[in-house]
């Protein structure tokens, strides 16, 4: 017996904004399920709930920082991380979380992405990649697989794309994972993880798009890329991130690929404060 | 099951059936819950919700283990799984 029973103190609802719900995500659509792993690893860090910041760009995944009970910014296309590093150092108490998709962070957000990555400022970036640009209408973009179809490359792509977790590694991430969004329960620890870990934290979603990119790859059903995932991706944690490029018939390599310690940007700006002022006496 | 000894961790990974709760509203019918079910609790049924989405619907409450595997799924927050559930 399907029941309407709303549940107010259950943990997914108490921090998302109710009268927002339901959320304008296709059916099937692998942002819902990101983002309730994100919202019972914050739960699960027991991190306080004030000192969180959740950013966003543009796109689907976007809409992401509209839905949250968090104090939360919609920043301009592809400017969501150097907004959030301006945050982190304005307020270096805060927690700052960047929620936001592929064609944001890594097409026209791909400039700041490396060049937050080098300077290793203190935040938490998730990355939902579903390999197109979903709200436009399924165009192609730097993340869709070689040959995969979309809707300007109906002959198949000819592009090489972006090994994402090996782009950010190599650019001076501390923390760098992928999972897709049918391994929650692993999801849900790995953001745990790099929210409490300093540094920059990059952790790559893989999630379903089952009404652009799915129906021109013969995935159309939500669940037929999730059997797809079920079938082909492999737990490989500690893998070198060179190795785990996406292909569209090879193997998915899911993980923790990357996870060290480097001085954060934020100490290092402790440092020529320091300098600057021994100079100064 | 027979067991030749008691598991150490019987307490902690017991199975807990709860009540699942589906919200009419948010539900589009992306039967990931139906498919995903451990234990086939969940179906698709011919129910349509003022969207028009066919509902996914309980169908046998006593199959459910209680994994919450329905629940982090759903990408529309639709399923509540309660413990201890009391009609109010």
């Amino acid at each position: 017996m399907t029941s309407s029973t709303k549940v107010e103190e259950y943990i997914t609802d108490s921090l998302l904004r109710q009268d927002r719900m339901p959320h304008i995500w296709c059916p099937g659509c692998g942002i819902g399920p990101a983002v309730g792993c994100f919202i019972r690893a914050i739960e699960s860090s027991g991190l306080d709930q004030d000192k969180i910041a959740l950013i966003s760009g543009i796109g689907c995944t976007g809409r992401v920082a509209g839905y949250v009970k968090l104090d939360s910014f919609h920043t301009t296309h592809g400017r969501a991380l150097p907004f959030a590093m301006g945050l982190g150092l304005g307020n270096p108490e805060l927690n700052v979380v960047v929620f936001s998709g592929d064609g944001d962070l890594i097409a026209i957000g791909g400039n700041h992405l490396i060049h937050t990555a080098r300077r290793n400022v203190d935040m938490t970036v998730i990355c939902l990649n579903n390999f197109n640009y979903g709200m436009t209408g399924g165009q192609m973009g730097p993340t869709t697989p070689l040959n995969a179809r979309s809707n300007t490359s109906p002959y198949g792509n000819i592009e090489y794309p972006f090994n994402v977790p090996y782009l950010v590694a190599a650019s001076g991430a501390t923390y760098v994972a992928r999972w897709t969004m049918l391994h929650a329960r692993q999801l849900e620890w790995s953001i745990a993880e790099a929210l409490t870990k300093p540094g920059f934290s990059f952790i790559e979603v893989l999630g379903p798009c089952p009404t652009l990119y799915g129906r021109m790859n013969k995935m159309a059903r939500g669940m037929d890329s999730l059997n797809y995932y079920k079938e082909n991706s492999v737990v490989r944690n500690g893998a070198d991130p060179k190795d785990v490029d996406l292909t569209s018939d090879g193997p998915i390599v899911v993980g923790k690929f990357v996870d060290i310690e480097r001085p954060t940007f934020w100490e290092q700006c402790q440092l020529v404060i320091d300098r600057a002022q021994a100079k100064k006496d | 099951m027979k067991l030749w000894r008691t598991p150490f961790d019987q307490a902690e990974k017991a199975t807990r059936p709860a009540k699942v709760l589906i919200d009419k509203d948010r539900c589009k019918g992306c039967s990931y819950c139906v498919e995903f079910c451990p234990r086939g609790a969940l179906v698709l049924s011919d129910e349509l919700n003022p969207k028009g989405y066919t509902l996914a619907a309980v169908a046998d409450e006593s199959k459910c283990l209680g994994c919450g595997l329905c629940d982090i799924l759903c990408p529309e927050f639709a399923i509540h799984l309660v413990l201890n559930f009391t009609e109010s």
